[in-house]
């Protein structure tokens, strides 16, 4: 798989076409054995981002905002108990808001740990040549962080259904229980990483304990290895200005906005305060997702940037799915910023920032797919 | 593998796994009672103010100003351990494209990992007493972790260009 050179005169169909059913070199196969630890690390990584961020997109449009809307109707609801002096359905509306508290947050937590153990799963395909460890065991612990990963999430997602039905602890649930049993297989997983790099270090092996992921030059690789790096470095200079101007703005506000509340309930004037709430909570979610967003997908390109010597497609379509990811990882958190400004009309363009990430996953996953089955075929295994 | 890849590598994957120790810790033994008394204090604050008892009705905002203070911040370590550490591991394998002379790699290595040590440790020891040494540790932490990842970009730009 030659690259082509900025001059080359040859017809450009052609070549992709060439690129695209030519020999996988011996060098890069040799990276990518048949279900070894690499291989589920990778497909097991993107299939995990690439879920996790369906999840997020799903929970962004259906759910997120009318949760929001909930949550703020029942706190009108408990101003209005207190200024009817009516404890009983003040205490009523709190559980409504617990209840609706737990529920958004665990959705968010579901896509946060999913997507975050598949960047770990793509960080730990990389680091497999520096473990001083054998191929069984490599591929043994690559099998229980994706069992660990997979079932992290669904643990979480499960816990406002499940509650603390049947559970043995008065305030732990059987789904809590899954999801910190989950959390412990990764820990163990981690634990065995750090060994085998221990072991590596010290000099056990003198080399890499299996061939090293191939260092192509490729334009791909370029743009997300830069694009990405930059992207993390705006995120830390948004995270970094919102800790500097907004955090203690943001508390401080909630305090006087409950506070006045609380005092005007005995008024009967509660919706402006209500109002104001609602618009604190949706300036500190706008900024802390525009925050995280940026940081998760520029390491997100960092990493994808290791994996294009894997993504078996033609050049025209590798370069389209890296400017799709990047494109969307830069629209999603400039949109969800404006959010605030331009309302639904921007969250509706986040959003399609979002589904343009996964869309570009899923693409190179394809890639993937079709690398490894163009493998195995050459190999002799299928 | 030169030293400063071996020090982000390494450093990478014990803040990572120091990280998800103190978050298993953190989700079993304080978590959920910290969100029960977040939404049970900000509950009694309305309840009081129904029943007309101003006192305790700020007694418990203040309980939930307090709770949720000290929540947020130690969620935010969690988080911010683990994800410098991710970063810390990534960077490692591509530090060797990073175009600088051996001893500034070594430098960024370090302030990359100071920086991601310090800047969540500030961020938890702003629930301790020593609030303005804490704000101090996060500041020069979220800074060296900011000029650590600038230099990066510069070195992988100039091996782009």
């Amino acid at each position: 798989m030659v690259p082509a050179r900025a001059g080359d005169a040859q017809a450009p169909g052609r070549l992709n076409k060439q690129m695209a059913v030519s020999t996988i070199p011996a060098n890069v196969a040799g990276t990518f054995s048949t279900m070894g630890a690499r291989r589920l690390f990778v497909f097991g990584g993107i299939a995990l981002i690439a879920v996790g961020m369906f999840f997020g997109e799903i929970f962004a449009v259906f759910l997120l905002r009318q949760n929001g809307g909930q949550t703020g109707q029942a706190l009108l609801a408990a101003a209005e108990a207190v200024a009817a002096q009516d404890p009983s359905a003040a205490k009523k509306a709190f559980a409504q808001i617990g209840d609706l508290l737990e529920d958004r947050g665990t959705k968010v937590d579901t896509h946060v740990h999913m997507v975050d153990a598949g960047y770990l799963a793509l960080l730990l395909a990389l680091i497999q040549p520096y473990l001083a460890l054998s191929a069984a065991s490599k591929k043994l612990l690559a099998k229980l962080f994706l069992i660990g990963g997979g079932v992290l999430p669904v643990g979480i997602f499960l816990i406002h259904y499940v509650g603390l039905a049947y559970s043995p602890i008065p305030v732990i649930g059987w789904a809590s229980i899954l999801a910190d049993s989950a959390g412990a297989m990764l820990i163990i997983v981690l634990i065995g990483q750090i060994w085998g790099f221990w072991n590596y270090c010290r000099r056990k092996y003198a080399s890499p304990t299996e061939p090293e992921l191939p260092r192509e030059r490729s334009w791909e690789r370029r743009m997300l290895l830069s694009g990405g790096t930059v992207l993390v470095l705006l995120g830390f200079l948004h995270g970094a200005w919102y800790a500097g101007v907004s955090l203690y703005e943001h508390e401080n506000r909630e305090m006087v906005i409950l506070k006045d509340l609380l005092n005007q309930s005995a008024s009967h004037d509660t919706a402006y305060s209500v109002q104001a709430y609602g618009m604190l909570q949706a300036e500190k979610a706008v900024d802390i997702a525009a925050h995280s967003h940026v940081i998760e997908f520029g390491l997100l390109a960092i990493l994808l940037s290791f994996v294009q010597p894997f993504v078996f497609l033609t050049q025209t379509w590798r370069r389209r799915w890296v400017m799709v990811l990047l494109a969307g990882s830069l629209t999603l958190p400039i949109f969800v910023l404006l959010e605030l400004k331009f309302g639904l009309i921007a969250g509706g363009i986040a959003d399609m920032g979002g589904l343009m990430v996964v869309v570009a996953l899923i693409g190179m996953l394809c890639g993937v797919l079709r690398y490894a089955g163009r493998l195995d075929a050459e190999s002799g295994v299928i | 593998m030169r030293t400063a890849d071996r020090i982000l590598i390494f450093g990478g994957i014990a803040l990572a796994l120091f990280g998800m120790l103190y978050g298993l810790y953190y989700a079993i033994f304080a978590e959920h009672q910290a969100l029960d008394k977040i939404g049970g204090s900000l509950a009694t604050a309305f309840v009081e103010a129904a029943d007309r008892d101003s006192e305790k009705s700020e007694d418990a905002l203040s309980t939930y100003r307090q709770t949720k203070y000290n929540y947020v911040r130690k969620v935010d370590v969690h988080s911010h351990w683990i994800g410098l550490a991710m970063l810390m591991i990534v960077l490692g394998v591509v530090f060797d494209e990073v175009v600088f002379g051996e001893r500034v790699r070594l430098v960024i290595a370090l302030a990359m990992l100071a920086g991601s040590v310090l800047f969540p440790l500030g961020v938890i020891l702003q629930t301790t007493r020593a609030v303005s040494l804490a704000s101090t540790l996060a500041i020069a932490g979220s800074g060296l972790v900011i000029l650590a990842m600038a230099a990066t970009a510069v070195g992988l730009m100039r091996q782009s260009a």
